[in-house]
């Protein structure tokens, strides 16, 4: 594993995320946006078994991977409960508030070339790295 | 038909996930900590999925209809407005805290520990709320 170069399952990854969202559109005519796709599981609109399919995939893929590689699954953030449930909340109602996640509007919406969508990336990336630059500040002090 | 394609390409989408490591908040934690030890790999992962979307959407967008539906169901606005940044940057606050965004924290479920569970929870509950409060400010 050590010979591999650091970007490359990155990079293998990305591809396997952009074919998959291809795909998407290509068949199904739908944007895969992870956030959007969830939040509507539980919605009336008829013919929306296709976004239940989707999120048992997205459960099954990382199993799929870990024990056809034998890799180990990452271990969960040890960050503390309240924590958890904070950045939970923020997470779910900034995505739906901005009409997309990463992949919606970062893998999607700039992969069609939407300036709205160029917008809302720079900002999530743009107030994640200040966030974490925050919390280092106030936790090293 | 509509199904199994669907299922097959969450599939691709969570062994993505998992190959290039973002569902290890360690190293999107990582990414955002641009003055520290910085880990470049979101970058890959983003660049290599673009280079996919990019190009194969808008060939795919030269089509009427898609493969197995009458039409595209596309977002109706490109344009830039306050709304998706502000909740981008409310988004970006919780994903720097945690290291989690939507993606992430589902396919990490599969993985049976108590974090994801909670973090999806709260997610879902701040999905509610936002879903509540859109609907109240569209009334008055």
């Amino acid at each position: 594993m050590n010979t591999v170069p650091d970007f490359i399952l990155p990079l293998a990854g990305g591809l396997l995320i952009g074919t998959s969202a291809l795909l998407m559109l290509l068949v199904l005519g739908r944007i895969t946006g992870i956030s959007g796709i969830y939040a509507a599981l539980f919605g009336k609109e008829p013919g929306g078994a296709w976004r239940w399919a989707f999120v048992a995939g997205l459960l099954a893929g990382p199993l799929l991977y870990h024990w056809l590689s034998a890799s180990p699954a990452p271990l969960p953030s040890d960050a503390p409960a309240v924590l958890t449930v904070l950045a939970g909340l923020l997470v779910g109602f900034g995505t739906r508030y901005a009409g997309g996640c990463t992949s919606g509007h970062g893998v999607c919406g700039i992969g069609r070339l939407s300036p709205r969508s160029m917008a809302a990336t720079a900002a999530f990336i743009g107030a994640g790295m200040l966030t974490v630059f925050l919390v280092r500040l106030l936790t090293s002090g | 038909m509509r199904n199994l394609l669907a299922a097959l390409c969450g599939i691709l989408f969570g062994i993505g996930l998992a190959v290039s490591g973002m569902t290890d908040t360690r190293v999107v934690l990582g990414f955002l900590d641009i003055t520290g030890n910085w880990n470049p790999a979101l970058i890959y992962v983003m660049g290599g999925a673009l280079a996919v979307t990019i190009p194969g959407f808008w060939l795919t967008q030269k089509k009427s209809a898609p493969l197995l539906d009458s039409q595209f169901h596309l977002p109706a606005s490109c344009s830039i407005e306050a709304r998706p940044i502000v909740g981008s940057v409310i988004f970006g606050i919780g994903w720097g805290l945690y290291g989690y965004c939507p993606g992430p924290a589902l396919a990490s479920l599969s993985a049976l520990h108590w974090q994801p569970l909670l973090f999806v929870a709260a997610m879902t509950a701040g999905m509610w709320l936002e879903k509540a409060l859109s609907s109240l400010r569209s009334r008055t």
